[in-house]
């Protein structure tokens, strides 16, 4: 569904992204792991074409995205800190995005699960952080979008909310849609992925299923097998 | 983009430094007609206070507010829209709402004071420097990477542009004045936005005497008439040429 082909990035001298490929298929729920700025985020980035590759291309069924936008008619992202205009209400943001989209058909699960509905009229400026990242999420899944980008998206969210959000996240992932998350939390990983691709210093390490690790790691919980990976990796 | 701007509209004019800027510039123009006994006098006063405050209220308030809401920019991007809609949306909204500021603050009580005529053109050049200088800080936030760096160039551009191209303007007018530099002169007004304004308006009143010297050769060279225009004409493409260019550099912009 979304492909990476030699994908290269630098920031003047730092070389982010070092040739990656990477090929995710739907139906999967891939946990994009690496310690920090290994290019998790600038992996996202440039598949939300935010971050434009110097070489290299991205394909979004097939299609390559350079200079194009429709494709992300399909891609719901949840920023890792969302922030938005100060002086617009909850309901006006949602209803500026739904007005972009110019979709009819809503999934407003999350806004109700989080209650959000009956905070239409508070202003942006007026939310704790949480709340925002509640915002964020809800717009993310709010039009039933096939892949979901989620950078670190329990972040934030106090133990009920994000309890909330890992449940409808496997939710979809039944409904054989593509999932990218970044965490840094490994024990929220457990009942969610699928595959893992693990990163470092803008390579791609690994790319593997999550059961073919538990088998050569010998470890039964996500968290256990980034571990023993990541020590291999360091070493 | 309707929608964009829409929003961004909705944001703005709730914004309480839009509302200040406003009641800012009916101060500064009740002020200027009242303490002057002719409202024509009125007009050249609030002619020069306007065209210090409203580029330096133009390009740092559109500077301030696109690295804001780069995070929002970057929420929008993330949704289906492109990159060339965006930017002209919220280029739309900031430009309108300073526009409206503008209009409510001075231009209504320049209408309600002076000749009307005076007055529509003392508003048309006002809502251009407006125009120009949100452009020039969208250049300045596009070429910068963060914020205190677009801040700064944001900053040294109206300084040169209010200050010290005059200054330049002056110390090339001493250095060479035994030479025939009226032709030149006149060019380099067509770099300085805020001198054209300035002469577009003085061509439409009787005060030859605060022309200045680049005023007096755009006079002498094209006359009343075609100065007025040639002058307007530049202006307007100082108002979309930085524009465009920002669109172009945003296209390519990591963010």
């Amino acid at each position: 569904m979304i492909r990476l082909a030699n994908v290269t990035k630098r920031y003047g001298k730092l070389q982010v992204l070092h040739d990656v490929n990477l090929d995710c298929s739907s139906g999967q729920c891939i946990a994009l792991i690496g310690p920090n700025g290994c290019g998790k985020t600038t992996v996202i980035k440039s598949i939300l074409g935010m971050v434009i590759p110097d070489s290299g291309n991205i394909y979004f069924q097939d299609q390559s995205i350079k200079n194009g936008f429709k494709y992300r008619h399909h891609i719901g992202y949840m920023p890792q800190i969302g922030h938005y205009p100060q002086n617009m209400t909850i309901g006006q943001v949602i209803e500026m995005i739904r007005s972009i989209r110019g979709v009819n058909m809503f999934d407003e699960d999350l806004l109700n699960a989080y209650r959000l509905k009956e905070m239409y009229h508070k202003r942006m400026n007026a939310l704790s952080g949480g709340t925002i990242q509640k915002v964020s999420a809800s717009i993310a899944f709010l039009f039933n979008p096939d892949v979901l980008i989620l950078d670190e998206p329990t972040a934030g969210l106090d133990p009920l909310a994000a309890e909330i959000l890992k449940e409808k996240i496997i939710a979809e992932r039944q409904r054989n849609k593509l999932i990218l998350i970044t965490s840094h939390l490994l024990s929220e990983l457990d009942d969610l992925v699928s595959q893992l691709v693990f990163m470092q210093e803008g390579n791609i390490v690994f790319h593997k299923d999550i059961e073919l690790l538990k088998q050569e790691t010998g470890e039964n919980k996500v968290s256990g097998v980034i571990l023993k990976s990541m020590k291999a990796g360091i070493a | 983009m309707k929608r964009i701007v829409y929003f961004i509209l909705i944001d703005l004019l709730r914004n309480k430094f839009v509302i200040l800027y406003t009641i800012l510039l009916a101060l500064l123009s009740f002020s200027a007609f009242s303490m002057q006994d002719s409202s024509s006098k009125g007009i050249l006063t609030l002619l020069n206070i306007m065209l210090l405050v409203i580029p330096l209220v133009s390009v740092l308030f559109s500077t301030t507010y696109l690295f804001n809401s780069s995070e929002f920019i970057e929420l929008l991007l993330s949704q289906p829209v492109s990159r060339k809609r965006l930017w002209f949306g919220i280029y739309s909204g900031l430009i309108i709402s300073l526009m409206l500021a503008f209009l409510i603050g001075a231009g209504l009580p320049m209408l309600y004071y002076a000749d009307w005529q005076l007055s529509l053109i003392m508003i048309f050049s006002g809502l251009l420097v407006t125009c120009i200088f949100v452009s020039i800080a969208f250049v300045s936030v596009v070429i910068s990477k963060d914020k205190s760096k677009g801040m700064g160039v944001s900053i040294l551009l109206w300084l040169y542009f209010s200050l010290l191209f005059d200054g330049i303007l002056l110390f090339i007018i001493f250095q060479f004045s035994d030479y025939p530099i009226e032709k030149v002169m006149a060019l380099a007004t067509a770099t300085s936005p805020v001198d054209l304004a300035r002469i577009v308006v003085l061509l439409r009143m009787d005060a030859s005497a605060m022309l200045g010297y680049t005023g007096a050769v755009f006079k002498d060279l094209f006359g009343d008439t075609n100065g007025l225009y040639l002058a307007m004409g530049l202006l307007v493409c100082w108002a979309i040429l930085p524009f465009l260019i920002s669109i172009k550099l945003f296209q390519k912009k990591d963010l």
